[in-house]
């Protein structure tokens, strides 16, 4: 019984680095769907007026900075399933 | 606020880099605000979580701020080259980022005064935090695409003191 009882408990401990693992990677979809877009688009901005190339990567920059916070909070939640 | 002073700090080549690398400048910017306010929020931190929670907080705002200063150079260098390097950089840059992230905090959990919960949270808000705050001082105008000028020239006006 008290085999049984480890057993599971190991079960219970792999499900969640699983979840985690995936929770993680699930969340850096998004943002890499987002930052795809953000460059895209200051690409485009880019080409079409080269003399704001300036204003443009600003904005860029700062949008990915923004989406990529989306990918942290997953990353923290990875940090608390795995490590808490 | 003193023009004079504004113009002639901004008719130097180091600035006139800064403006069209606009990158460079944010980040060193969002870094003296977060060295400013780092020891408020790591005494905060340590009435709470104690010393090993301090510990903890001061690793992620050193991993937030090497997350920025990586992709500000990454994006600075990849923009010298091509708008097709620039978009490679940036997502090639976020998987790289993400995945030095985790490594160093796979690698930090081994040490005995790891604490999860600190870390978790001062990346998330420092990383935030400096962002909503370095948005009340960029400018989006073609003169001076990266920081404003009055508050550059302030900042210049402080080093001249």
């Amino acid at each position: 019984m008290i085999d049984l009882l480890a057993q599971a408990d190991t079960a219970v401990d792999g499900l969640k680095a699983v979840g985690a693992g995936l929770g993680y990677g699930l969340a850096a979809i998004g943002p890499g769907v987002g930052i795809g877009l953000v460059v895209g688009n200051a690409i485009t901005a880019m080409a079409r007026q080269p003399e704001s190339a300036g204003m443009v990567r600003t904005t860029m920059f700062l949008g990915i900075a923004f989406t990529e916070a989306l990918a942290l909070i997953g990353f923290v939640v990875f940090i608390l399933l795995n490590f808490a | 606020m003193n023009e004079k002073l504004a113009e002639r700090f901004f008719s130097t080549r180091k600035n006139v880099d800064l403006n069209l690398e606009p990158e460079r400048g944010i980040v060193a910017d969002m870094l003296r605000r977060g060295i400013k306010i780092a020891p408020l929020w790591l005494l905060f931190v340590l009435l709470i979580w104690g010393t090993d929670g301090v510990a903890s907080a001061a690793y992620g705002i050193a991993l937030v701020f090497a997350n920025f200063v990586a992709a500000a150079a990454l994006l600075t260098w990849a923009g010298r080259i091509s708008p097709a390097a620039l978009m490679f950089a940036a997502l090639g840059g976020f998987i790289l980022r993400l995945a030095a992230l985790t490594v160093a905090v796979i690698a930090a959990s081994k040490i005995g005064v790891f604490e999860p919960a600190p870390l978790g949270i001062t990346i998330i808000v420092s990383h935030l935090g400096l962002l909503v705050w370095e948005t009340r001082y960029v400018s989006l105008s073609l003169a001076y695409p990266g920081l404003g000028p009055t508050h550059l020239a302030q900042k210049k006006c402080k080093e001249m003191k």
